[in-house]
């Protein structure tokens, strides 16, 4: 079987899936869900309504699912497309990145705290 | 007429294809775009990571709080989101085959994407005229850094917007046109998720330090 032979045939519905691009209403959908995720965060913070640590956790957590919600209806990111690589591709990347993040706070806040005795001058003698 | 016989003993077993099937032009193109978009997810994580660690230290300098203007980080943001829904539409009418409504929602998407890039180059020169430079403190070497590789990511799908543009007035919405519209489309999206992740915990988190 030469190569040469079925290349110029085109290959309908072999590797040609159609990739789904969603619908005007999954947009409006992905828009409305980010105009609120992005405005509830910079109302918290602008308002100051709620205590500072109370507030970070608020939009840290908006933050996570306004990612997801860009990931479902911008990037139409499901399990299916590229039989399921690209979402393989994604599971590897954040772990990657969770390593990295929390490996790189977490080491250098202990190296902060351990090695940085200048800024309590007055427990000295 | 005799027919060319390779004694059994001359050949070496194979045992794999040795012909490889055809694929058709560009089939690997989205898996490989993703692959590239996550390793560039993979850049902007670790440059997170460093405004994590090095993002506290003023050194006796300008802190957040000196620096940021909400409101217009807030108009910068709803830019990058206004693009993205408007690359949503010019997708859709790609869809449809839609030259014409596709051309439009791309050059609103570009002004958009154009109107972040000027107002966050506006932010970067007030800070800058304040004393606020990259070199001023650790924090302000890796806000610097952060945030201008995220604005040189936008600056250059602007560049990419705009050659596609040209391309499509040549030659139609052939199939490589619309595979690259696609592959920008992703890149589009991808930069206002990490554009989510810059203003949570550069500039939100920024103001509650």
């Amino acid at each position: 079987m030469k190569a040469e032979t079925h290349a110029l045939q085109p290959a309908p519905g072999d590797h040609a899936e159609h990739h789904a691009h969603g619908s005007r209403e999954s947009y409006l959908i992905g828009f409305g869900l980010s105009v609120i995720l992005t405005a509830i965060p910079f109302w918290l913070v602008m308002a100051g309504v709620l205590d500072k640590q109370l507030t970070g956790l608020a939009i840290t957590l908006l933050a996570a699912v306004q990612i997801v919600v860009h990931m479902v209806y911008f990037l139409h990111m499901n399990t299916r497309s590229e039989g399921g690589w690209t979402m393989m591709a994604l599971i590897f990347t954040i772990i990657m990145v969770v390593i990295g993040l929390t490996g790189s706070l977490w080491v250098m806040h202990h190296l902060n705290v351990n090695m940085m005795p200048g800024h309590d001058m007055s427990s000295m003698p | 007429m005799t027919l060319a016989v390779v004694p059994p003993q001359n050949s070496e077993p194979v045992f794999y294809l040795v012909d490889e099937h055809e694929h058709p032009e560009g089939a690997s193109t989205m898996l490989g775009f993703w692959i590239y978009l996550m390793s560039d997810c993979l850049i902007f994580a670790m440059l997170f990571a460093t405004f994590g660690v090095l993002g506290g230290n003023y050194a006796a300098g300008p802190a957040p709080k000196d620096l940021f203007d909400l409101p217009l980080v807030a108009v910068n943001t709803s830019m990058l989101l206004l693009s993205s829904i408007t690359y949503g539409f010019a997708m859709l009418a790609m869809e449809k085959s839609r030259v014409g409504a596709m051309q439009a929602w791309l050059v609103v998407t570009g002004l958009f994407g154009l109107a972040f890039i000027s107002i966050e180059l506006f932010e970067f020169a007030h800070m800058i005229h304040e004393g606020a430079t990259p070199q001023r403190s650790a924090f302000l070497s890796s806000f610097f850094t952060l945030v201008g590789t995220h604005g040189l990511h936008v600056t250059f799908g602007l560049v990419w917007l705009v050659t596609l543009m040209v391309q499509i007035a040549r030659f139609g919405l052939i199939e490589a046109n619309r595979r690259r519209l696609m592959c920008l489309s992703m890149f589009w999206h991808f930069l206002d998720v990490v554009w989510i992740g810059v203003f949570t915990f550069v500039y939100l988190m920024g103001m509650l330090r």
